[in-house]
């Protein structure tokens, strides 16, 4: 059995069990979310060993150089001694510049890095309000936008993150960024290959990042856009889209909503995303699509435009994993 | 003489059977009942070492992975008809990428070489 060695204690590494479990279940603090080696928020660095390859998906080359990993996603084979990463080499700090409502339960947040910051448009990044809690975002910016990083955070019901957004940050609070990470984003050079983008929720923010960042490179075939949403007032992004659609021919937007209201839009139809998509594009083979936002619908969707023909290196997909809860161990 | 794995395409032949080779499997009542509900980057990854395999080309399979990676499959009722159901789509998927019925027939006995492990007897 595998050893673990995490400040000055070793613990046994049970079958099948990763770090993140071991170290919790002794009651270690390790920041985590979304344990599925998505979020990035469970970074730690090897000591001494080596991490299966399996730890460091999606991990960016420099991190990978420095022997980050991700411990919900590292089940040791071999003894293996781990550390908490510094904060301060990972991290950048931010100001927070803006903040409104842009609906019932979305606000926009807006962060000023106090050191240049780089990332893709439609990338996620890590957002620590201190040392234990961190919980990811995606970019609705573009990198080029002097206003600084842009972020589209759903209120949660008992959210620990995304109360504190929406309750009690003001301009000038403080947090730090971690990242950017995740490959949805706009790759220049098919100027004339159709996409698809589907987001529900905040789905819609690194879409939104995507649209603008494909518009720029002057990109040619149709980027059919649906945000799907449960009521019309959680299309928070509405009036903005079907402006960038009036003078973009090739931009199709698709407002779709679960409820529908008596008193809603002319343009937005009452539909599942699932099912809006299959109507617009029966056959999505050569098409490139951008997934985003609730998991199961994310990863539904995955399969059925595979399934109807897309390629599976032409899908991206970022799954807004949340949390699982502190309480749930292993 | 060219190995078939040369044959077929290497690398990149692996490449272009995978996703056709997944739908199918996707798509067949017969054995998708296995496939389901499982992180689909995971099983793209693990077609291509499958289909790797098949091919002659490199791999680091041992009969003890194959064990130890379809006892829980086994345990819910894989069984020989289900090894001929995925050894017939792979056929069909090398026949769709124009391969050799000849190199179709040798990964087949490759593939069936493989079964005893699969189904753990
Ligand atoms: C790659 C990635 C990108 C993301 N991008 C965004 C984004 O752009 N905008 C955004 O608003 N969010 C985004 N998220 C989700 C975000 O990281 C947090 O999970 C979310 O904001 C909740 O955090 P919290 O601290 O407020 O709630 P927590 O304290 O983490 O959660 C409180 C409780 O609610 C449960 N819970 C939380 N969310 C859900 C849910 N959706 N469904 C069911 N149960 C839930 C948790 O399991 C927990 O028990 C993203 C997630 C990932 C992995
Ligand atoms: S990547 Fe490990 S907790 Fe999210």
């Amino acid at each position: 059995m595998a050893q673990l060695k995490f400040r000055d204690k070793t613990y046994e590494v049970g079958d099948g069990a990763t770090v993140l479990d071991v170290l919790l279940e002794h009651g270690q603090e390790v920041p985590n979310s979304c344990r599925a080696g998505v979020c990035q928020s469970c970074l730690m660095q090897v000591v001494e060993g080596e991490v299966p390859e399996q730890a460091q998906k999606g991990l960016k080359d420099s991190y990978r150089a420095k022997g980050l990993f991700l411990a919900c996603s590292c089940q040791p084979q071999a003894d293996l001694a781990v550390s908490l990463p510094d904060a301060a080499q990972l991290r950048v700090s931010a100001e927070v510049t803006g903040i409104r409502p842009l609906s019932e339960d979305v606000m926009e947040l807006v962060l000023q890095t106090d050191a240049p910051f780089e990332y893709q448009a439609g990338q996620f990044v890590t957002l620590w309000r201190d040392e234990r809690l961190g919980r990811s975002y995606s970019i609705a910016s573009l990198p080029d936008d002097d206003n600084g990083l842009m972020f589209h955070i759903r209120k949660v019901a008992r959210g620990e993150f995304s109360s504190w957004v929406h309750e009690d940050m003001k301009p000038g609070d403080r947090l730090s960024v971690q990242g950017p990470a995740g490959d949805c984003f706009y790759i220049p050079g098919q100027p004339d290959q159709d996409i698809l983008l589907i987001g529900t929720g905040t789905g819609l923010a690194p879409l939104l990042g995507i649209v603008h960042d494909a518009l720029r490179h002057g990109h040619r075939g149709r980027l059919q856009l649906i945000h799907g949403a449960q009521h019309p007032s959680g299309l928070y992004g509405h009036e903005t889209l079907t402006a960038l659609a009036r003078d973009h021919d090739n931009l199709i937007y698709h407002p779709c909503v679960l409820n529908a209201e008596d008193e809603m839009d002319a343009g937005i139809r009452q539909d599942t995303v699932e099912g809006l998509v299959k109507a617009l594009v029966p056959k999505p083979a050569g098409w490139k699509a951008y997934l985003c936002g609730d998991p199961d619908l994310v990863n539904k969707l995955r399969k059925q435009l595979f399934l109807a023909g897309c390629n599976m290196k032409d899908i991206n997909a970022d799954a807004f994993i949340p949390s699982t809860p502190a309480d749930r161990i292993g | 003489m060219s190995s078939l794995y040369e044959r077929i395409g290497g690398e990149a032949a692996v490449d272009a059977a995978v996703d056709v080779f997944y739908r199918k499997v996707l798509m067949d009542d017969r054995v998708n009942g296995f496939f389901d509900d499982v992180d689909m980057d995971k099983q793209i990854a693990k077609q291509k070492g499958f289909l790797t395999m098949a091919f002659g080309g490199p791999n680091n399979y041992t009969g003890k992975d194959m064990r130890e990676g379809h006892k829980h499959l086994v345990a819910r009722g894989l069984n020989d008809s289900h090894v001929d159901a995925i050894v017939e789509l792979l056929g069909e998927t090398l026949k769709e990428l124009g391969v050799a019925d000849a190199d179709i027939q040798e990964v087949a006995n490759i593939a069936n070489g493989a079964r005893d492990d699969v189904l753990n007897r």
